[in-house]
């Protein structure tokens, strides 16, 4: 299930219009995933607090859509322009890969919220597979 | 036996009775049926599926989406027992429809996104966590009955 030319320019073309709200949308995605999903807070065992909204929660957030831009932009090879996350995910961090699924569907949550029109099915399904396709390349050094 | 905390019944409770129904319906299924295109399998009779606009313009899918809806309607009342309450549509999905119950999981996703924007802010972490926790009982409920 690769992005075909026609995903990769919905992805270009929903990023533009929803990238202002980048930290915002990292914020609350990140909130939803610790409330919904607690397993995850094992990750963040370091935070002094993981309710939502807080400092540690905006600020990872934020560090996460700069990720994902990253992406958008490195879209037609994500190996290669995921190259250093996807070494720093296997070898410091060690996320276990299920929860970049995880969090591919609590961002897909908070665009529905925040872009009710703009995320319509097409968008959604461009979205969809550009998250997945993310999240393998951010496993790719894994093993 | 599932737990449900008041919240969580409170909660399923008032985002059913709010739902418009005629319009989440359609929309969660033919959401499904263009994320999921694979999913187009079960409707080979429903005309035009050929894109996204004319799946969201179907007739039959969004008469197939209110039926679906209120499907879950059963479940709404029965929070106790959605187990036992749904054996039988299990059995009818199984043996009669064979739908992959992989599919319930992927229109329950569907179903989560068109909700949440419908409800906008109000779909707050603690109700989306409640939702999804109900939908998944509904859906290992459905899927219960498979050999």
């Amino acid at each position: 299930m690769s992005l075909t030319a026609k995903d990769k320019k919905m992805v270009k073309a929903f990023w533009a219009k929803v990238a202002g709200k980048a930290e915002d949308i990292g914020c609350d995605a990140l909130s939803r995933m610790l409330v919904v999903y607690p397993q995850t807070k094992t990750y963040f065992s370091h935070w002094k607090d993981l309710s939502p909204g807080s400092a540690p929660v905006r600020k990872h957030g934020g560090t996460i859509m700069g990720g994902i831009s990253l992406a958008v932009a490195s879209i037609d090879d994500l190996s290669a322009g995921l190259l250093a996350l996807s070494e720093l995910h296997a070898f410091k961090l060690r996320v276990d890969p299920a929860n970049f699924k995880i969090l591919s569907h609590n961002i897909l949550v908070v665009l529905a919220i925040l872009f009710p029109n703009e995320f319509n099915p097409e968008a959604h399904v461009a979205m969809d597979k550009f998250l997945a396709a993310v999240g393998r390349a951010l496993s790719e050094k894994y093993r | 036996m599932v737990e449900w905390t008041d919240f969580e019944r409170a909660t399923i409770q008032s985002v059913f009775e709010k739902m418009d129904y005629d319009d989440v319906g359609p929309a969660a299924l033919s959401r499904c049926l263009v994320v999921y295109p694979w999913t187009q399998r079960y409707f080979g009779n429903f005309g035009n599926l050929y894109n996204a606009a004319a799946i969201q313009g179907n007739p039959m899918v969004a008469a197939h989406g209110k039926t679906v809806l209120h499907g879950l309607d059963r479940a709404v009342k029965n929070m106790d027992d959605i187990k036992a309450t749904y054996a039988e549509l299990s059995v009818l999905h199984s043996e009669k429809l064979r739908v992959d119950p992989d599919n319930f999981r992927l229109l329950a996703d569907c179903l989560t996104i068109v909700v949440a924007a419908r409800m906008g802010a109000d779909f707050t972490a603690d109700v989306q966590g409640a939702f999804q926790k109900f939908l998944a009982v509904v859906v290992s409920s459905l899927g219960r009955q498979y050999h």
